[in-house]
């Protein structure tokens, strides 16, 4: 390597390094456009009150619809209550998000970063406020190479004023979802809430500000894998945001176009106006074909067509088409739409399995269980009349919101056995009768005496069942009954 | 070669080379982010600020110490007496309660049976075992049998002043050294040991009059052990109809402790541990599942 050279221009380690280019995406109308609004107001709709919609669980539990209370170990989401050994519904949750971020791909494509990623979402958001206040593309170009008056000064307070406010009431509502709303919000007013909850406001005021105020495009670029994955996923029958290059090309201004055409040449619908690049939220050319910076929001589309509308063209120069159609129109070959292939089969087969058997455990949730734990020290006592006692811990869980009796019974032993729970005096048919209070857990030590000179094998299975003496619902678990190995 | 690798873009995918050659292989410019580059700036910062703040460095003796003073040890020492400062909230409620509403409590059972557990850890593991079952000589507090009672009282009482202590409330039972004080000769003692074994379902040895033996035990046993062997829980004397025997149940075993008997003491532990502690040692050895 000759160094001679290499400091000629200050080093090369500037180039290694490449600043963020700034994109100033342009307001559009259209189909797109309409939905990406409602979609916003849904979600953060959706988001912003959710925690404020209250359901009756009768008394002693909370009434707000959707709830993970840290504290007490509970989840709630309207009439479903997760406690915290149950968190595979969590697990069942994530496959079926990530088959059905699949199924969208295989579909047609990005359209959870185009409408519905919260990093979308919420940049959209300020975007927004943004155009609203510093104007559009053009002015907002303008505005920043202005030297600093009073007027850009004021506008850019303003500016990050309704940012910081839109980010603040995104940290006071993720807050609300673990606590009761109405309450923390009259604390948080009041400045009586819990340090936690100001901590998490502030991170998350910090992060929806930065995020979605700028850096954007970058997370989509640089920080999220989903591009990455997605590029790996999607198939040439696959619905993208396309150019349909086989009817633009070759570009060209209207008139040199027309002229082209008046030629007898070949000349495309595409007239090179770059409305499609500037309406793009992350400064994409579209017209170079599907890529990894491109999130398919669809704005392009709106924009193309809102052109194509003006110079009496055809719309759908960009839209939602896959690889192997433009193929086949060049081929002279109708244009084929296959939603239904192997793969979106597979996909809608897997989360139609995963939810199935959600639901199956859902609707077959014990609301009791129990857990048997043997003593390890000793493993049994001898006793002076020839009995052998074994010990063990067992822990009952009622999760409904009464309390409950459960009668126990230990199966697998001799007649004549005895089986004892420590403090419990209550008693049915000679079995302990055990009450465990509303939505919470009780720990009782159980004695299973066996009958006296009896000879018991050094290991016997035994099954502890408990049934509420009520409602008749039954839950087992299995251990074992030790006894000397004696001859 | 700056000028160069300027000039040189790779065919294939359109991006400039950073000039580096490894025989023929070349590396492309795909510039990182700049901002990438200030957050490894940021994390190098991060790190120096820690390094003010915290314990950071080994030196040779000793280390940083940080200008904060965090110190995991103050912390798990302050995070300990806060623990204990929680806990003599429910030291004075058992010393409040009786011993029948501890065990009825749920609250105050929880709390008196994990410290009755850490205190036999600390105090009675020794003699009694880990788990309670003790050893030879030492008795098995899991057990059915309890030389001196197994109410919830009696050994509440057991534990304040002991077994042959020193305390002069201490439970006060011996038994006598018939062989080694010649109270009976060795025929006598064979005798008497032989008979109790007949009846407690152990081989006897044979050419023995159990009928002396029983009237050996008649005279010299049964005002502590009962006229049917079923032992006298107010002195201490031991059923000898029981399947336990804390110092063994063999022939050899009762000859041995009629001769010469070992006389186990249980220290009195009113002076050593606090009256909350003595209590949830009480309820905690009752839960073992022989409390009467």
């Amino acid at each position: 390597m000759s160094t001679d050279t290499e400091t000629q221009e200050g080093g090369q380690s500037d180039e290694w390094f490449a600043s963020a280019k700034k994109i100033y995406p342009m307001a559009t109308h259209g189909l797109f456009r309409r939905i990406k609004w409602t979609l916003l107001f849904i979600t953060l709709g959706i988001y912003y009150f959710l925690p404020f919609i209250r359901y009756d669980r009768g008394p002693d539990a909370p009434d707000q619809a959707v709830l993970v209370d840290l504290v007490h170990k509970r989840a709630y989401f309207f009439f479903i209550e997760i406690w915290p050994q149950e968190v595979y519904y969590l697990t069942g949750l994530l496959i079926l998000a990530a088959v059905a971020l699949f199924l969208m791909n295989a579909v047609a494509g990005r359209i959870w970063c185009g409408y519905l990623c919260p990093q979308t979402v919420w940049t959209d958001l300020f975007l927004w406020v943004e155009r609203k206040i510093e104007g559009d593309r053009r002015d907002r170009i303008i505005l920043d190479k202005e030297p600093w008056t009073f007027g850009k000064l004021a506008k850019r307070a303003t500016k990050h004023f309704f940012w910081l406010m839109i980010a603040w009431w995104t940290g006071g509502a993720w807050v609300l979802y673990f606590s009761d709303a109405p309450t923390l919000v009259w604390q948080l007013l009041t400045f009586q809430a819990p340090l936690v909850a100001y901590t998490w406001i502030a991170i998350l005021t910090a992060t929806t500000y930065l995020l979605a105020g700028f850096m954007r495009e970058q997370v989509c670029i640089y920080m999220c894998p989903w591009p990455r994955i997605q590029a790996a996923l999607t198939d040439e029958k696959a619905l993208n945001v396309t150019y349909r290059w086989d009817r633009g090309e070759p570009r060209g201004s209207l008139k040199q176009n027309n002229k082209l055409i008046e030629q007898g040449l070949p000349a495309g619908d595409c007239i090179d106006c770059y409305q499609c690049f500037q309406v793009c939220p992350t400064g994409v050319d579209i017209r170079n074909g599907l890529q990894l910076d491109c999130i398919q929001c669809g704005l392009c589309i709106d924009a193309c067509d809102n052109v194509m509308t003006k110079v009496g063209k055809p719309t759908g120069l960009i839209a939602y088409d896959t690889d192997e159609n433009i193929q086949r129109r060049i081929e002279g070959k109708e244009s084929i739409y296959e939603i239904v292939r192997a793969r979106t089969v597979i996909y809608a087969a897997i989360i139609a399995l995963v939810g199935a058997i959600m639901l199956f455990a859902l609707i077959n949730r014990d609301f009791a269980d129990i857990s048997v734990l043997h003593d390890r020290n000793p493993v049994f006592v001898e006793q002076s009349d020839g009995t052998v006692r074994n010990g063990y811990t067992v822990r009952l869980a009622n999760k409904r919101r009464h309390p409950r009796d459960f009668v126990l019974n230990v199966e697998g032993m001799p007649a004549n056995t005895r089986v004892e729970a420590v403090g419990v005096e209550n008693t049915f048919a000679g079995r302990p009768v055990i009450e465990v209070g509303p939505d919470t857990t009780r720990e009782v030590r159980i004695l299973v005496t066996s009958p006296p000179w009896e000879k018991m094998p050094s290991s016997t299975p035994v099954t502890f069942r408990i049934t509420d003496s009520v409602m008749g619902e039954v839950v087992t678990a299995k251990d074992n009954f030790k006894a000397p190995d004696k001859p | 070669m700056a000028d160069m690798h300027k000039n040189e873009i790779d065919r294939i995918s359109g991006v400039e080379t950073t000039g580096h050659e490894w025989d023929g292989l070349k590396e492309l410019n795909n510039p990182l982010p700049r901002w990438w580059l200030y957050m490894f700036y940021a994390c190098i910062v991060w790190a120096v600020v820690y390094w003010v703040l915290f314990p950071t460095w080994p030196m040779i003796s000793g280390y940083t110490k940080g200008v904060l003073g965090s110190d995991q040890r103050t912390e798990a020492i302050a995070a300990f007496d806060e623990g204990v400062a929680g806990r003599s909230v429910f030291a004075d409620k058992i010393i409040a309660a009786s011993l029948e509403d501890i065990s009825r409590d749920q609250e105050l059972l929880q709390f008196a049976l994990a410290n009755g557990q850490a205190a036999f850890g600390d105090n009675c593991a020794p003699c009694h075992g880990s788990g309670g079952t003790g050893a030879e000589g030492y008795p098995n507090l899991q057990d059915d049998t309890w030389l001196w009672g197994g109410t919830l009282d009696d050994i509440h009482t057991t534990l304040l002043y002991g077994i042959r202590s020193e305390n002069d409330e201490a439970r006060i039972g011996e038994m006598p050294a018939f062989g080694r004080d010649e109270l009976l000769s060795r025929d006598e003692v064979t005798q008497v040991a032989n008979f109790v074994a007949s009846r407690a379902g152990l081989e006897t040895e044979d050419g023995v009059d159990l009928a002396a033996g029983q009237t050996l035990y008649v005279d010299n046993c049964a005002a502590c052990h009962g006229d049917n062997l079923e032992g006298i829980q107010e002195m201490g004397a031991p059923s000898l109809m029981s399947a336990n025997y804390l110092y063994g149940k063999s022939l050899d075993d009762i000859k041995a402790q009629v001769h010469s008997p070992r006389n186990g003491v249980m220290p009195a532990w009113v002076d050593r541990l606090d009256p909350a502690t003595i209590k949830s040692l009480t309820v905690y050895v009752h839960s073992f599942g022989g409390g009467q």
